[in-house]
């Protein structure tokens, strides 16, 4: 694995608002303009290679910094860098920055060179009932990534592209499966046709969104088998986002536990399961499920759920709910602060 | 495949089908099927003036003394051609427009769908009657204005499927790839708006022949051509009163006819686009039914299952 | 005595061209007052159609074929209709899979509630039932103004709460959940699960939790039957499945699911899929996809019995062997 200094990702203080319409009285009442804010202020790297989860329960973020990460939504305000060059704009389908930062990629037309850049980020969704065409054969799911970036040389050599991409996600042999359509496969060999989906362009970065939340138990194990061996054999970086430690804990290098638009704690992942220094990381690692009945924990239960990103509570968003909440954390919003080497957390008792 | 089967198993479906195709060879094979040239001037006697029907004209006479049955036949030409054309036209029209509206959305999509409202609310046929009268009543003409004012509805249709499927996970996953929105809505949303455009078109082929007939029944048909509705405004105007129900009767029933086939076809078509039957890998695509013998069905429960 | 026994009991559903699919073979298991069990499987390995069946709510193409469910030792499968709608809901009551997501959008939750004690005439008069669902939202844990909302205004956790205070209305003795925590989010799930715990200590419930997820049933119940294909593969108290699981199913299953506590162990997986039911393996249901070393010839030809290994432990397996 070839290490370089330019980390594949850079994330700058993202941030994603989404305005609210008003409605009538509310402009007649003067109400000013609100907005959700989905993501308030986010940063981290991610080095070649590693694998980091982004965990959080829905309403924390974690989707919404992935979406923005491959451009599907535009950042209010931050900047992401990819492999150094600035992606921050390529949702509208240029960059600012593409045009000065690589003498390779000035000749090429705006489109071409965010495409470019494109085919080395794909995204493996939650949903896999969902995130395939019902009415595309398989072969044509995992063949398309191929003709929207055109590299497409011959027929031959798109088919072969096509069966190692399906034989590395473990559906062989491919011809079995590549006439199917995909209600004819079970959850996890579509999950799997959405990997090969995107493996058939090789890309360096993969963002997975919950990608196993959505199959049993059983088959969980199949699929981060298959992302860890996808690191482990071509040095494929992962973000990995979900809301279940136990699966981030499996396979991921670095964890990074998002809360109302923010990461409250950022660091190994064994460091920050065995010794979680936030509140919140601590509650939500008592309640993981442990199959293992004499080994039943005190749980720390939350009282309600998180806030609605429209209302975020002054001071630490996460004071009202925190069970070791001071008087200085109604007023203080602490930021994200070293604790140890490679461990942030915000929070102001620590 | 599988939708041809299930069209198959539906009765309504096959009986519709079989009523479009006899009216659609009565059609093609018109010059062999009809017994006279309808368009042929023909020498008459009194008595030959609506003349009830015997061996030789199955289906009487007209004012004219022409044969009923021969216009009858000639006139399925005019229903299908203008209802074949008129309906393509407005499906063709109101899927661009709807799948414009649709995916675009924002200012293009509201001021299009502006245009629906505005041609919605206008009542069509005066509409078409004040067209026709301007514009002549050629053929062509007629299907025209069938065919441009009766798109507002599958471009509704389309438009509300768009915007439901340009939201799910497979849209975003090509627009995560990077394609183009012309290859996202050729690829991956036409071809879930397809069916339903399709059970609407036919459905649209029974509004056109029964617009062209309302047409043609007050007076704005095409006067070279016989229609069912042209036919009628004859009877109605010459044949009532002498209780001619001959000449009344055939036309109105074949417009009956082939609607009511349209109907069923297009329902049929509905039924099996719309309710999205999921099917389960485990039970290998075949849907269960109940079995008449064995034990005895237990009886669902009432109200107790929300 | 158990409240609820379920005897040898066999569903089957029936494709359209009249073949009959065995979805349930010869599934038992008792429930004591005031003890949970846990029913574990992946999807499709028959655990609602089971649940199903012995509320006698299976849908039109399901057959109970033969068996037994007693509830108090009556067999209600002989009942009338309107005996078991005696037994549905005031005896065992059920919170069915995505049931928060079928509430009534246009309807107050409360309404919902008093509806359902009026349609089951536990109260007859509207002011009791009114009075009677604020007690019903206090006992889960929402606040008894909160009744006058509407579903959309609720969060999923709180419907889900909704949900079981409908299920509660008739002070049943057996509750089932049928994967009551799935798509809620980890700390709203231990909600849930609290909840449940507390409401079978409080009204001493007998609870029965339908899920594939182990964890949850770690946690929350006092025995476990797992199922696979249609049939029970082994059922024992939790430590026993737990700790010393004797079935290949149950083991790799229990591999296959991540501890948050050991994060550096390996995951494995049980490669292949469940066995469609059209297409069910001549002997142990679990063959294609067993790789325990153990396994021979007889695997494929016949189905193992279920037999006792040691007290209160079963599994069905021709490599387990009796203890002593």
């Amino acid at each position: 694995m070839e290490m370089r200094s330019t980390p594949i990702l850079q994330v700058d203080n993202l941030h994603k608002y989404f305005p609210i319409p008003r409605h009538v009285g509310d402009v007649l009442a003067r109400r000013p303009r609100r907005s959700v804010r989905a993501v308030d202020g986010v940063s981290f790297t991610v080095q070649r290679g590693e694998i980091l989860a982004l965990v959080g329960e829905s309403g924390s973020g974690k989707t919404t910094v992935g979406m923005n990460v491959l451009g599907l939504q535009q950042p209010t305000e931050g900047h992401i860098l990819f492999d150094g060059y600035d992606v921050t704009e390529w949702s509208r389908g240029h960059g600012a920055s593409l045009e000065a930062a690589d003498r390779f990629l000035v000749p090429l037309s705006r489109r071409r060179r965010v495409m470019t850049l494109r085919e080395r980020a794909q995204m493996i969704f939650q949903d896999p009932y969902e995130s395939l065409n019902p009415r595309q054969t398989i072969f044509d799911i995992v063949a398309e990534p191929l003709d929207i970036h055109r590299l497409t040389p011959s027929r031959t050599e798109r088919r072969e592209r096509v069966r190692t991409a399906l034989e590395t996600c473990g559906l062989a042999p491919a011809d079995h499966f590549w006439d199917r359509f995909p209600a004819e496969l079970s959850g996890g060999q579509r999950q799997r046709v959405v990997i090969a989906g995107a493996l058939v362009l090789e890309p360096e970065l993969l963002v997975a969104d919950e990608p196993v939340s959505m199959l049993d138990v059983s088959i969980r194990a199949e699929i981060l088998n298959l992302l860890r061996a996808l690191r482990r054999e071509r040095g494929i970086t992962i973000l990995y986002t979900t809301h279940d430690l136990a699966t981030a804990g499996f396979f991921t290098d670095r964890m990074a536990v998002m809360y109302l638009g923010r990461i409250v704690e950022l660091g190994p992942t064994v460091e920050v399961l065995s010794q979680p220094r936030h509140p919140y990381t601590r509650a939500l690692i008592s309640v993981v499920p442990v199959p293992n009945p004499r080994r039943r924990r005190q749980r720390v239960i939350l009282e309600g759920e998180i806030p609605n990103p429209i209302d975020i509570p002054p001071g630490c968003r996460f004071h009202p709910r925190c069970p070791e909440a001071i008087p200085a954390c109604r007023e203080m919003d602490p930021r994200l602060h070293p604790v140890a080497p490679g461990h942030d957390v915000a929070c102001l008792r620590v | 495949m599988n939708a041809v089967k299930q069209f198959v198993r539906n009765p309504m479906g096959v009986v519709g089908a079989g009523m479009l195709l006899v009216v659609i060879l009565i059609a093609l094979l018109a010059p062999w099927l009809a017994p006279y040239d309808p368009q042929v001037r023909v020498q008459v006697t009194p008595d030959d003036i609506l003349a009830p029907p015997d061996a030789e004209h199955l289906l009487g006479r007209d004012d004219a003394g022409k044969d009923v049955l021969s216009q009858l036949i000639y006139g399925a030409r005019v229903s299908l051609i203008v209802g074949f054309t008129a309906s393509f036209m407005s499906m063709f029209i109101g899927t661009t427009v709807g799948l414009v509206a649709g995916f675009y959305g924002g200012r293009v999509g509201n001021w299009l769908m502006r245009l629906v409202d505005f041609l919605m609310v206008i009542p069509d046929l005066p509409l078409m009657l004040v067209i026709i009268a301007v514009t002549g009543r050629g053929l062509t003409n007629i299907i025209l204005v069938i065919g441009l004012l009766g798109w507002t509805y599958t471009a509704r249709l389309v438009r509300s499927q768009v915007l439901s499927v340009k939201e799910r996970q497979f849209v975003l996953r090509a627009r995560s790839l990077g394609a183009s929105a012309p290859r996202i809505i050729l690829r991956h949303i036409f071809p879930q708006v397809v069916p339903l455009v399709i059970a609407q078109a036919v459905l649209d082929i029974s509004v056109a022949i029964l617009a062209e007939s309302s047409l043609a029944f007050l007076g704005l048909g095409d006067p070279t051509l016989i229609s069912w509705g042209m036919m009628l405004n004859f009877a109605f105007e010459r044949a009532i009163s002498r209780q001619a129900w001959w000449f009344l009767l055939p036309p109105g029933l074949a417009i009956v006819w082939v609607s009511l086939s349209l109907i069923l076809i297009g329902n049929t078509l509905d039924q099996i686009v719309n309710p999205r039957l999921r099917t389960h890998h485990l039970f290998d695509a075949r849907r269960m039914v109940a079995l008449a013998v064995g034990v005895p069905p237990l009886a669902k429960a009432d109200g107790a299952g929300e | 005595m158990a409240v609820l026994e379920v005897r040898n009991l066999s569903v089957d559903y029936v494709a359209d061209d009249g073949t009959p699919l065995h979805a349930v073979a010869d599934v038992g298991f008792s429930v004591e007052q005031g003890r949970s069990l846990g029913i574990v499987g992946e999807s499709g390995c028959g655990k609602t159609t089971v649940m199903m069946a012995l509320l006698r709510l299976l849908p039109e193409e399901g057959r109970i074929v033969s068996g037994q469910v007693l509830f108090d030792g009556q067999d209600v499968l002989q009942y009338s209709e309107s005996q078991m709608r005696q037994v549905r809901w005031r005896g065992i009551s059920m919170v069915f899979q995505g049931a928060m997501n079928a509430l009534n959008p246009v309807r107050t939750v409360e309404s919902q509630i008093v509806e359902a004690l009026q349609i089951h005439d536990v109260v007859e008069q509207r002011r009791a039932a009114r009075e009677r669902a604020g007690e019903l939202l206090q006992l889960v844990g929402i606040p008894p103004q909160r009744g006058r909302q509407y579903p959309h205004q609720y969060s999923g956790g709180m419907r889900q709460r909704a949900v079981i205070a409908m299920a509660l209305a008739c002070n049943p003795r057996v509750l089932i959940a049928d994967e009551p925590t799935t798509a809620l989010d980890v700390m709203i799930q231990a909600q849930i699960l609290e909840l449940l715990e507390r409401l079978q200590a409080e009204l001493e419930l007998s609870l029965i939790m339908v899920t594939h997820d182990l964890g949850m049933v770690a946690e929350t119940c006092d025995d476990v039957l797992v199922m696979y294909g249609g049939m029970v593969a082994e059922k024992a108290s939790s430590d026993v499945i737990f700790n010393t699981p004797q079935h290949p199913y149950t083991r790799r299953l229990l591999e296959a699911f991540p501890d948050v506590e050991e994060p550096d162990s390996d995951l494995a997986s049980i490669p292949g899929n469940p066995p469609r039911l059209d297409d069910l393996p001549a002997g142990c249901r679990f063959e294609p996809r067993c790789e325990c070393p153990e396994r021979g010839a007889i695997c494929a030809q016949t189905a193992p019995p279920l037999v006792e290994l040691e007290p209160g432990h079963w599994a069905a397996c021709h490599s387990v062997r009796r203890v002593g």
